[in-house]
Order: C-alpha cells, then structure tokens, then sequence
C-alpha cells in the first residue's frame, strides 16, 4: 500500500521540485526525518475504516452565489503594483524565462 | 493605565460623558502597549501616528451614543490585511507588503469608529501554537516571561491579556484563537465556520479558517463578535443566516441545560491540573442546574492526523501565489524564471512554513491524493458525524481547550510532531466548523487554565450565555498576571 511507504530523501526532493522550494543537504536530511515521522501520524488514518463515506471537502452550507454582470472600479493598477517588487514603465518586470547565461553559445 | 478595571460599557459611558476622549484613551493605551512591548514582544507594528489622528477625528464627530464600540482602539492580528498599513503574517516573504484594500473586518471595525492600534505578532502564516515561528519576534507570556502565549494568535492574546487592549482580533484554523486564550487567561472564540468574512485574511486552511475576538470578559466578547459577523458578498463562504445580538440573554443562568463532557477530552496527556479544573467546572455548571453527561467523540484521536492533512494540503495550495512576482519578497541574483519562484519560496518561508507546504503537496501528489487527502476527508465526515449524535441530546460540550498550561519557550519548537499534538483538542472544532470558546477556568503552577465550550453550528448565543453563566459563578477572570516571571 502506498501509506505504508517511508519517504526518503529523493522523494522529499521530488516533492520540494513539485512546491517550488529547495533544501541544501543539512536541510534535506533534518526535512526528510521530521516528514517521515508526521507521515507515521498521517499513517494511523488507515486503521479507520471508511467504507461508504463521503469526503467532506467544505463545511459552509453556502451555494455559489453570483453578482449582476456589471463593470465596477476595483483596484487601480497604479496602487496593485506598488508591491511589485520590480517594476518598469508601468509594468511587472521579471527575469528571461530562458536562462540566458546558458544559452549562450 | 491598563484595561483591567474596566470593561467596554464603562470605557463607553465615560466617552459618551467627555470623561474621557478617544485620543486621550489612544494615547494612555499607546503608551502601556509601548511600554509591554519590550518585555512581551506582543506587537510587530504599532500604528502611533494614524491611530492619534483617527482618535482625534472621531472625537471631532463625537461619540455616537447608540454604538458602543466608538472611540476604543483594539489590535489586530498580522494576517488580516488593513489598508496602507503593513501586513506580513509575520513571513519575510511579506516583510514590506502594503494591502491597497482593508478585510471586511477592518471595514466594520473603522464603520464602527473602532480605532486600529497596532498589527499583533503570530506564527508565520498562522502555522503553529506558540507565536515561536514568527519571522521578526517572539512574543512573551505575561503570566510568566518564559513561557510562549500560545498560538498563532499569540500577539492578540498577550497584549489582551497584559491589560494593553480591551481587545483583539485573532484567527483560528485549529485551535489559533481559543488555545492563546487559555496560555494567557482570557475569552477567545472561534465562531461558526461562515459566520465571519473570510475576506481579506492572509489564506491558510480555507475550509477552516474563521476570525474571532479575544477579550477579557465573556460580554466584552459577544459584543464584538457583533460588529463583525454577518453575510459578505466577497466571501461566498460566509453565511446569510440572520446574525442575533450575542449580548441577549446573557442572564446567568444554564438551568436545565444540558452538558455534554467527552472521555476522550480527558485522555492521556491530559495534565492532572487541567482535568481538575475542568472538573471543577462541571461541577460549578452542575450547582447552576445543568446536567453534565460523560459523552464519545470516537474519532477525536483521528483528529490531529486528519487535520494536518487537510490544512497543509490548504496551505499549499493558497500559499503558491507566493511567487516573488507580484508582491512580497524576491530573491537577489536570480538566474531565470523558475529561479524567482524556487529561490524566493526558499529564501522567504520559514520551515514551519515549509513542512506544511511540504506535507500538503505530498498528500495531495498523484499515487498519494486517496490514501492522505481524501481520507482525511472522509475521517473529517466521522468526526462531524460524531458531534451531530452528541448534540441530538445536549445543548453544548466542554473540556479542556488544551492538555497542559503554557510550555516554556524553546521547549518544543524542534520537534513538530509533538508541537502538533497539542492542538488535538481544538482541531475537531474546526474540522466541524463549530463554535468554539476558551475562558478562564483555573490555574495550574501559576499559568492560567482553559475552559472550552463548543456548541452547534451558529449557536454562538449558547456559548456566550454559557460561558457568562461560568465567568459570574467564578473568579478566574478576575485575575491579572504581575508582568514578571522568571524570565
């Protein structure tokens, strides 16, 4: 069964690429050790039995509500890209999406 | 001055009066949280300036007399956003963010001409139970410099508690805002999932997440409960189920009301103190003329387990839009694209924060998604199910809101597991998206213990009138904590 698994160090990296994070290997260790003992909590899940069950994903007894299809002023872009971190000429600046330094030859 | 010999219909007599103006009571509580600050650490930012010229506005206006909230200054916990005033949620990786917009909260607490004093420190993101993972500070609790207030809320709880504010806003996701209320010994609830907006607060656990006040009377608490619950067109999750006045039928009285005490909420772990306390209540409830019954909550041990899953599961969906593109922390030196995204995530979490984003992706990844996060679901249904049986018969549960007092600062910030574990007496609330209360009950070593009542979906009222029935029988709130320790 996949629950009985212990995770190890290439799955915690596996997951960490998934999370868009990195651990340097003193991390990875200290990471791969504390997950697996809070797996071996999650673990004790499969001794309940849930034949039949529904999930339960929400709690609200709340139904999509929607609003009149009618344009508003919300935010104004000058005040959203104040916490750009980068910005030019009104807009978001980001790095190439291609590593440059790569392809360079 | 403190906020120990007052409460909030006196502070509003003597405003309605000119006994007292709004900027005098800013500047006297400006002044003691200034003061605490340096030994409780309860605040990561103090909003001096805009707080005096708000005071000084609503004084200009004059204190509406019908509304009982005009002119007093709470705080409010660092993951609610409040427009032009930082907000981290207590993360580098929001360590300069400025919201262009206020939660819905902060709307109706500024309606109210509630004055904002200051942004009260957490656990980053609101992801722990002892306000130790803050990226900036650790907060101190004021019954014993040594010990943590609690979590995440811990700022809110602290300052409340040290006598800085009549009251705080918190967050609870698992037990956030009741569990610091016990540490600090003051009144904390988690209302009904849906009966507050969501919107504006920094996302963690959505299915989960609830604002509540923190207060030093059970009164105190309803009334502000008042001023922020209620349907919100920006959170279709909120309720519109007509919100009654929480500060009606507060009579003293519980006869013929009948209590529900799980075993299992005195189990192993239980410290002998805190049992006693409890029991101590059951027998105070018992002499106002309830029946108290030993009840089963079966799938309570499941709880920590199911709740971990399905919170970092939460987390790690909402915390993705932590990109270092739009807003928030980017890393230096950056390669490319995915560079941006990988580094500052790394650079701008902490591990807290990481191991739930670590945890949630896991349970939520393909070959894992059945055996984690939809079995935690389905144990989710269980533990509901478990409450409905409960409640067919009796008007409201009680026990312990935590298994110890405060721990000590340091003592269990390396091992998450047992960290987790504290929090398997709050989490089923939440998981149910019940109401929930923590207030004074009792002291254990000095450290204040808590009571916690939980009662049925939007049956607020049931906890208040409960709660007051106990805080008029009892002296525990009534104690206040001699800033010290041994620290």
């Amino acid at each position: 069964m996949a629950n009985e698994e212990k995770i190890d160090k290439a799955q915690v990296e596996h997951v960490a690429s998934l999370a868009k994070l990195e651990f340097n290997d003193a991390d990875l260790g200290k990471f791969t050790t504390q997950l697996a003992d809070i797996m071996g909590l999650f673990n004790t899940l499969s001794e309940v039995d849930t034949t039949g069950v529904e999930p339960t994903f929400s709690v609200t007894d709340q139904f999509n509500t929607m609003r009149e299809d009618m344009a508003v002023n919300s935010h104004e872009k000058d005040a959203l890209i104040k916490n750009a971190p980068d910005t030019q000429d009104g807009y978001i600046r980001v790095p190439a999406i291609i590593d440059e330094s790569e392809g360079a030859n | 001055m403190n906020y120990y010999d007052t409460d909030l219909t006196t502070l509003h007599e003597k405003l309605v009066n000119k006994k007292l103006t709004a900027e005098q009571l800013t500047r006297d509580t400006l002044a003691k949280i200034k003061a605490d600050n340096e030994a409780i650490n309860a605040y990561i930012t103090i909003d001096e300036n805009a707080a005096i010229e708000t005071a000084k506005a609503i004084d200009a206006k004059g204190i509406n007399p019908d509304n009982l909230w005009a002119g007093i200054p709470i705080a409010v916990k660092d993951n609610i956003v409040t427009k032009g005033l930082r907000t981290t949620a207590a993360s580098k990786i929001l360590e300069n963010f400025n919201p262009i917009y206020d939660a819905t909260v902060i709307e109706k607490l500024r309606a109210n001409d509630v004055i904002v004093i200051g942004k009260t420190n957490l656990d980053e993101f609101a992801m722990g139970g002892s306000t130790e993972t803050s990226y900036f500070k650790t907060t101190r609790n004021p019954w014993n410099l040594s010990k943590v207030p609690g979590g995440s809320s811990g700022g809110s709880a602290a300052t409340v508690s040290a006598g800085g504010v009549l009251a705080a806003l918190g967050t609870d996701t698992g037990g956030s805002i009741r569990q610091p209320a016990s540490f600090t010994g003051v009144v904390g609830v988690k209302p009904t999932y849906g009966r507050v907006s969501r919107w504006g607060i920094i996302a963690f656990g959505s299915s989960l997440d609830q604002v509540g006040p923190f207060t030093r009377t059970v009164k105190d608490n309803a009334a502000l409960l008042n001023l922020i619950a209620g349907h919100d067109e920006h959170d279709m999750t909120s309720s519109d189920k007509e919100v009654p006045d929480f500060t009606a039928g507060l009579d003293g009285s519980v006869k013929g009301m009948r209590i529900a005490l799980p075993k299992e909420y005195l189990g192993e772990g239980v410290d002998e103190n805190v049992k006693k306390a409890v029991l101590d209540a059951a027998n105070t409830f018992k002499e106002l003329g309830a029946t108290v019954d030993e009840v089963s909550l079966p799938h309570s041990k499941y709880g920590i387990a199911a709740y971990y899953i399905i919170s970092s599961s939460e987390a790690s969906s909402n915390l993705q839009r932590f990109d270092g593109i739009r807003y928030g922390f980017r890393a230096k030196d950056v390669k490319n694209l995915e560079d941006v995204y990988v580094r500052s995530r790394s650079e701008g979490f902490g591990d807290e924060v990481k191991r739930r984003i670590m945890l949630g992706t896991y349970s939520l990844s393909a070959g894992f998604y059945d055996a984690y996060f939809r079995k935690a679901a389905e144990v989710r249904t269980l533990m509901i199910n478990d409450f409905k049986k409960v409640f067919e018969d009796h008007d409201f549960i009680i026990g312990p809101t935590a298994p110890t007092p405060a721990f000590g600062i340091g003592e269990d910030s390396n091992d998450p597991k047992k960290m987790y574990m504290n929090d398997v007496l709050t989490v089923p609330v939440n998981m149910a998206g019940l109401p929930g209360m923590s207030l004074p009950a009792g002291f254990s070593n000095g450290l204040p213990v808590g009571l916690q009542i939980i009662a049925k979906p939007f049956d607020e009222q049931t906890l208040y009138k409960a709660g007051y029935a106990f805080e008029q029988a009892t002296d525990f709130h009534s104690k206040t904590p001699e800033i010290g320790g041994d620290k």
